[in-house]
């Protein structure tokens, strides 16, 4: 892995790197996915990949209105608030 | 100490017939924090709710109620499982001000069983390490040895536990984060089958290997706790409808009808001499006791580090998007969106989270898809038949949980490799969804504790506690602390 992919993987973390960061993460990345070359190694042609180790219940919930939490209670954690609302940056238009 | 050194079946008996208060037994473990957690730094938070709600049990105890299998005992929780209320930080500094609005599934059991919880233990921030270095909120000492490791992720936990604070201690384990912390302090400590517990509320580094379970300081107690948080939860669709058992009391140590498996591949020869003598020392006291053993083969074993490591970062990649400095945890301001993003992201995470976060970004990224995570979920799948195969000749697997004992703090945190490569005995069980249990099977010359390894087919804890049992009664491992942190042990 070089620089840049690292810092287009960065980017696509959305994480923002410095340019000593940059050479951090190379370094480390690039040794491990070395050590992990030896996966390429092994043939899996025709293998189902395995996402779930055990097989879920399949449950149907009850359609019925429940209460869980209130607006109120899930705003009180937010950076910024305007009445029951978050409160974000101009996504559109702005200078 | 009154309590702290019974075990948590005999205090729960006392409680629950009036003998002992509760309110007692959770000052007592209040005090022993007080006293050792400046230097342990085993927890995060206090929960200051806790003698008043010792109070409430000692009182619905009075009128003649029966409050549960937990009652009134003191029990830790990582700060991985959100509680109502009470701050939960992950140990991450970008939730360092995250009061959950509802408590985990497994936190709502422990407490309608009756327990108390009398705060948050430390862990690698998003449960991503193998040392407790990587918390936000600074290193957990083993309890044994000042300036030794307690493991990872569970170390705040387990240190707790060893340290005697309290009678059981919630972990969590992706790669084996409750069986390795618990190896290192000298714990009981069980990774249950996948599913068998809810992961509600818990918070997700890596949602298909993330199990919870307790480490405790016996065999039964462990039971017990697992017997009080499993069972299907209609809020986690992985969470599985099986029986669940009254483990600890259907515990039975008749080892004359169980066969038990070695798998060669983990007994190379560059397996650390003195835990392979802990481990065959425990295969010897088992045959005294009846059991069968046999040869058998889990050819890929060399596999699961990577496996692992490629799969838990991808999901991690995934889950840890959420953080985004909008509705909840640290936001760094900005007048641009995009911006407010990353530079809450890049001053929230640290150095390892940032690492994994990274690498499954790049293993799910368009042109490395296939190679990396579709390869690595074929090969889980291969991992998972080697298993399966195994079981068919064997009704438990024996082997070691750790590469050596608990090191020291700064020894091997700049060396990501060595450190990837201490999860080898532990990270197939969660690839598979087995369950796995550490128990402690001896010390070594240094004094330091050395767990052995028993694992199962999927949903077969009985049989783990059976054996950790037979263990537990005929090993007679010498637990006392020589050297330790903490008195009393």
């Amino acid at each position: 892995m070089d620089k840049k992919e690292v810092e287009k993987i960065g980017r696509l973390s959305r994480l923002k790197l410095t340019s000593d960061e940059v050479d951090f993460y190379t370094n480390h990345l690039s040794m491990i996915l070395g050590h992990f070359e030896e996966l390429s190694s092994l043939k899996t042609d025709g293998i189902e990949p395995l996402i779930t180790p055990t097989a879920p219940t399949a449950h149907i919930a009850k359609d019925e209105v429940k209460r869980t939490i209130t607006t109120e209670e899930i705003i009180k954690n937010a950076p910024e608030k305007s009445g029951n609302l978050f409160r974000v940056p101009p996504v559109v238009g702005g200078d | 100490m009154k309590f702290l050194n019974q075990t948590l079946l005999d205090v729960r008996d006392q409680i629950q017939s009036g003998k002992a208060k509760s309110v007692d037994v959770v000052s007592e473990s209040l005090e022993r924090i007080k006293k050792y957690d400046k230097d342990i730094n085993a927890f995060i938070s206090m929960n200051d709710a806790a003698i008043k709600r010792a109070e409430e049990i000692d009182a619905r105890i009075k009128k003649g109620e029966k409050v549960g299998r937990l009652a009134g005992v003191p029990i830790a929780v990582k700060d991985m499982y959100c509680t109502k209320g009470l701050k939960t930080t992950a140990a991450s500094k970008i939730l360092n001000n995250f009061i959950p609005q509802y408590s985990a599934t497994v936190v709502e059991k422990l407490e309608k069983e009756g327990a108390v919880i009398v705060g948050k233990t430390n862990c690698d921030e998003f449960a991503m390490g193998s040392s407790n270095e990587n918390s936000a909120y600074g290193v957990v000492q083993n309890p044994w040895r000042k300036g030794h490791v307690a493991g990872g992720s569970s170390g705040g936990a387990a240190a707790a536990q060893a340290a005697r604070y309290v009678f059981g201690s919630m972990g969590t384990d992706t790669g084996g984060s409750i069986r390795q912390p618990a190896s290192l302090c000298g714990l009981y400590g069980i990774k249950p089958t996948y599913g068998r517990v809810s992961r509600y509320g818990i918070i997700a580094y890596a949602s298909s290997l993330d199990q919870a379970g307790p480490l405790a300081s016996s065999t039964k107690d462990a039971a017990e706790i697992l017997t009080s948080i499993a069972g299907f939860d209609e809020m986690d669709s992985t969470s599985s409808s099986e029986a669940v058992p009254d483990f600890a009391k259907e515990i039975n140590t008749d080892m004359t009808n169980v066969t038990i498996g070695i798998p060669k591949e983990y007994f190379g020869d560059d397996l650390n001499p003195e835990i392979k003598s802990v481990v065959l020392n425990a295969i010897e006291v088992l045959k005294s006791q009846g059991a069968k053993f046999k040869e058998i083969s889990l050819p890929h074993t060399k596999f699961a580090v990577p496996v692992y490591y490629l799969v838990a970062t991808s999901e991690a990649s995934s889950n840890l998007s959420r953080y985004d400095g909008i509705r909840y945890g640290l936001r760094v301001p900005s007048q641009d969106l995009n911006e407010l993003y990353s530079q809450t992201r890049s001053d929230g995470f640290g150095t390892e989270v940032k690492k994994r976060i990274m690498l499954g970004t790049f293993a799910l990224s368009s042109g490395y898809y296939d190679a990396y995570y579709k390869k690595a979920s074929q090969v889980r799948r291969i991992i998972l038949n080697d298993f399966l195969k195994a079981f068919t000749g064997c009704d438990a697997i024996i082997c070691p949980v750790t590469t050596s004992t608990a090191f020291k703090v700064g020894e091997r945190i700049k060396d990501t490799i060595s450190m990837y490569y201490n999860d080898i005995f532990t990270t197939s069980t969660n690839l598979a969804g087995l369950p796995g249990m550490s128990i402690p099977g001896g010390l070594s010359k240094e004094g330091l504790p050395i767990g052995v390894q028993i694992m199962a087919p999927h949903f077969k804890e009985q049989t783990i506690f059976n054996i950790s049992q037979a263990l537990e009664n005929n090993l007679k491992v010498d637990l006392k602390m020589k050297g330790g942190m903490v008195d009393g042990i």
